[in-house]
């Protein structure tokens, strides 16, 4: 494969001069005589032939040329009955549009009976790919030139060192340039040179670290050192990186885990109750996610951010339901609340089967939210997990509000403390509950508009957390916000730290047991609540 | 509710002086009794045959109501409320079931003379050290009681030591059967994982499948609810009852007289435990499986339904809701699967709202109305 591409580049070289780009080169069109002959050349059943036609098609410089071998990569170069060849354009129906080979005109559509495909095996594939990205080296197009660039690495020899050079010169964006210097690099890694070797300090590409132990194991004593060192400074950067990237996740997971657990931690703390239904309140604000994308179809952005707000109604309504309908008749039992929540949180799952269905639903992410964050080689952040993050220290803060800075809050934390004296005060207990478990509930609906944008959305998505949520309350200290923070992210970050070593089931399990253990020496959580409000 | 046992009673025959375990025996041995006849002596295509299919989903009934009497143990008398028994009674099926896997021997799809089939399809070449000894009736059989005793012993010792009361020991006893659950479902723990332990065939030499040894399980399950029922009555009527129902209504005051209140639970929950051990291993030879899935948190979850549905610290309340409520469950998920979990979510919400002392409390409640129209009778008690 190398060589056909040194071909490509020395012939490239040859035409030199100034003209380097062939898409700059279209005065000198050789005549259809040429090109047809060309073209004929491909339509062998010896790969080997094929192999050369193409060398031949790259070296004659003919402004086609990308054209013809992108269409032969995908399988859209085909030949008619009649000995012509097309360029299939859409190869998707019954009768395919068509167009000249040679002219480029149109021909309309043709059955597909009527055309015989030029076909390829592997080798010509990566030909075929390597020789586009020689060609795309020298296009105006910056993203092709990205591409070519990125394909390139590793993939030098002797004959295309020299004009990489020049090109490095030449090029313009500082990305591109990177990337060729680096290849470049690697190319003189491999041929035993010393600046290669310097110059690839510090790459995290896969494709150095190979250059660089080929060279350690190479014949000059002196680079074959300086190879190792490189690699041994890449390993430990390598090591920082992944570091960073488990920490990522573990961040992102125990944000996750924070939001599901903050409005448990709420309800939990004031009313001394467990709500078991709050998972299926999670799901209810991912299904609103979810509805609210079918009813704004093609704005997926804003109808996420609508569902910040109905998320959070929906799941509060039906919280203040469950808390009217149910809690309030269980006052004191709070181990019967325990399972007349768990009740309604079957009731609510089969529900959702019932009314919507019992497949997962999938919701869109907004542009703005996919993709990745590329800090280097080794490392990229996600940008859905990187707003999920934001959105649970966001939730924080203002839930910190509310019970610092409002007259809710005050009650609340009044109530929490000591029922009784707060009620002798003035404070009305009941409203109170009714607000706390609202807003509980209220973020138990925004954590499942933020989950729906990690996972599927189906009915067992509450599920999943719920025992979770309840480790992290139970970890961080009841009645404690701060707590939850702590405690939700360090188990997230344990769970990631431990996966890649026990796997991922074994690193819940752990978990599980290293928190029935912590409870032992701390069974109040990691803050718990001073004074004599502690005793409930 | 109750009675006063004189104390000279040797303390696990005091409970047959009671008026409600005779008619509890009274009534479980007569049903006993009828099945078998009604199974065997009635032809069959009469009306009144019961067929081998339904004796043995009443064995099943029986092996549920005796895990409901162990659940109802610990949170009737002990206020323990356990999500996680389901845990011990899936560890007593293993037990069980890894007894009749070593009994199934060469006769395997595989042909393997030790190696169970998921073994030898797994390309293992040896049992892992703790399949050893299952080859033996005896030592299986202890197994079944000591594995989850030993499991309860440990957990409970650690969460009774630190003073996990509460909603916090109903979550931890639920975050463990979902651990177990999850640890379960992994092949590498030598238990089947997902597919668990099946194709059972001979129990001590007598053939599952056959209509015969059917019956015989169901009638033992139905003498092990008993002897079980009597343990628990014997256990709440005797002195150290008296300091588990103190513990459950202060725990606080029960340890300053001078109780070490976590011994006492230590002792019941692990009684318990091995109670619910106990059901699983009748269980499973009963339904041909065990798997995994007997570890999730809502089958555990459902038992303490069971038991709420009948009436708490009753005991035999435990073993009228186990029977109703998966009598129900056969019910609809034969004709309206879909209706089940509405119906099982309902009951939730409506026995503890609406009934909260449960079937026994609403019969005793009748039963004292019928005393108050009848006040010499009353007197004369």
């Amino acid at each position: 494969m190398r060589r056909f591409l040194s071909l490509g580049l020395l012939c490239l070289m040859l035409l030199g001069t100034a003209v380097s780009a062939q898409a700059q080169s279209s005065s000198s069109t050789p005549d259809d005589q040429a090109a047809l002959a060309l073209l004929t050349a491909l339509d062998v059943d010896s790969y080997r032939d094929k192999g050369e036609a193409i060398t031949a098609i790259l070296q004659s410089d003919d402004e086609r040329a990308r054209d013809w071998l992108q269409a032969l990569l995908d399988g859209r170069l085909q030949r008619t009955d009649d000995g012509r060849f097309v360029l299939v354009l859409d190869n998707r129906g019954r009768d395919w549009p068509v167009a000249d080979a040679l002219t480029n005109e149109p021909l309309g559509e043709m059955s597909r009976r009527d055309l015989d495909r030029i076909g390829i095996n592997n080798a010509l594939r990566n030909q075929l790919r390597s020789a586009i990205a020689v060609v795309d080296l020298y296009s105006p197009n910056v993203e092709r030139r990205r591409t070519s660039a990125e394909r390139l690495l590793g993939e030098v020899d002797e004959t295309l060192a020299e004009p990489l050079e020049a090109l490095i010169a030449e090029e313009e964006d500082s990305q591109v340039q990177r990337r060729l210097a680096q290849a470049l690099a690697i190319y003189q890694t491999e041929a035993g040179q010393m600046e290669g070797v310097e110059a690839l300090r510090g790459s995290l590409h896969p494709r150095a670290r190979v250059a660089l132990n080929r060279a350690a194991n190479g014949d000059d004593p002196v680079v074959a050192d300086a190879a190792r060192e490189a690699l041994l400074s890449i390993e430990q950067n390598l090591k920082l990186n992944r570091g960073l990237e488990t920490l990522y996740f573990g961040l992102s997971l125990g944000s996750v885990l924070v939001l599901a657990a903050i409005g448990l931690a709420i309800t939990f703390g004031v009313m001394g109750v467990i709500n078991m239904a709050h998972g299926e309140l999670m799901m209810l604000g991912a299904y609103t996610t979810w509805m609210m994308q079918q009813l704004l179809p093609g704005q997926p952005g804003l109808a996420l951010i609508l569902s910040i707000p109905a998320g959070f109604m929906v799941a509060a309504l039906v919280g203040i339901a469950i808390e009217r309908g149910v809690i309030q008749f269980l006052k004191g039992r709070p181990l019967e609340t325990l399972l007349a929540t768990f009740g309604i949180s079957l009731i609510l799952q089969q529900l959702v089967r019932t009314v919507i269905s019992p497949l997962n639903r999938t919701v869109v992410t907004p542009e703005w939210m996919s993709g990745s964050l590329v800090i280097n080689d080794a490392l990229s952040l996600t940008l859905n997990r990187m707003f999920v993050l934001g959105f649970a220290l966001v939730v924080f803060a203002a839930l910190m509000l509310i019970m610092r800075r409002t007259r809710l809050g005050l009650e609340v934390r009044a109530v929490t403390q000591n029922r009784t004296m707060a009620r002798s005060m003035g404070i009305r207990a009941t409203r109170v509950d009714i607000m706390t478990f609202a807003l509980g509930s209220g973020v138990a609906g925004l954590a499942g508009v933020a989950l729906s944008q990690l996972t599927n959305v189906g009915p067992n998505l509450g599920q999943n957390y719920i025992i979770d949520s309840f480790m992290v309350v139970v970890f961080g200290g009841v009645g404690n916000l701060w707590g939850t923070l702590v405690a939700g992210l360090s188990l997230g970050v344990i769970n990631q730290v431990l996966e890649p070593w026990a796997g991922a089931v074994l690193a819940k399990i752990i978990v599980l047991v290293f928190i029935i253990l912590f409870i032992q020496k701390r069974p109040r959580g990691l803050f718990p609540q001073k004074g004599r409000a502690a005793e409930g | 509710m109750m009675t006063q046992a004189t104390s000279s009673q040797f303390w696990l025959t005091r409970p047959f002086g009671e008026r409600a375990t005779q008619t509890f025996l009274g009534v479980l041995f007569a049903a006993l009794l009828l099945v078998t006849v009604l199974h065997l002596a009635v032809p069959q295509g009469h009306p009144l045959h019961v067929n081998a299919y339904t004796v043995n989903l009443f064995g099943k009934y029986l092996s549920y109501a005796l895990l409901a009497v162990a659940v109802d143990l610990v949170w009737g008398y002990l206020g323990i409320l356990s999500l996680g028994h389901g845990a011990f009674f899936a560890i007593g099926g293993y037990a069980m079931g890894m007894y009749l896997m070593r009994q199934i021997g060469d006769r395997g799809t595989y042909g393997h003379p030790v190696l169970p089939d998921f073994m030898v399809f797994l390309n293992w070449d040896s049992l892992p050290w703790y399949w050893h000894g299952f080859d033996m009736a005896w030592f299986a059989f202890a197994m079944v009681l000591l594995a989850p005793g030993l499991l309860a012993l440990v957990f409970g010792f650690l969460a009774f030591r630190s003073r996990v009361t509460g909603v916090y020991l109903s979550i931890i006893t639920q975050a463990l059967t979902f651990a177990l659950m999850l640890a379960f479902f992994r092949n590498e723990m030598g238990f089947g994982g997902n597919n668990g332990l099946t194709d059972f065939r001979e129990l001590l030499g007598f053939n599952l499948r056959s209509d015969a040894t059917r019956l015989g399980l169901f009638i033992a399950t139905g003498v092990a609810l008993a002897l079980g029922y009597i343990l628990c009555r014997a256990i709440v009527t005797s002195k150290l009852g008296r300091v588990c129902v103190a513990t459950r209504d202060a725990e606080a005051r029960t340890r300053f007289i001078g109780y070490r209140v976590e011994r006492f639970q230590l002792f019941v929950f692990v009684v318990s435990a091995m109670l619910a051990g106990l059901a699983g291993a009748l269980y499973v030879p009963q339904v041909g499986i065990i798997n995994p899935s007997e570890f999730s948190p809502l089958f555990s979850i459902e038992i303490v339904l069971w038991v709420a549905l009948g009436g708490r610290a009753t005991l035999y309340g435990a073993v009228i809701g186990a029977i109703l409520v998966n009598y129900a469950k056969t019910i609809f998920t034969g004709i309206m699967p879909d209706a089940w979990l509405f119906a099982l979510g309902a009951l939730f919400v409506l026995v503890t709202v609406l009934l909260p002392k449960g079937v026994a409390g609403l019969l005793g409640h009748l039963k004292r109305r019928k005393e108050d129209s009848h006040p010499s009778k009353e007197a004369a008690a």
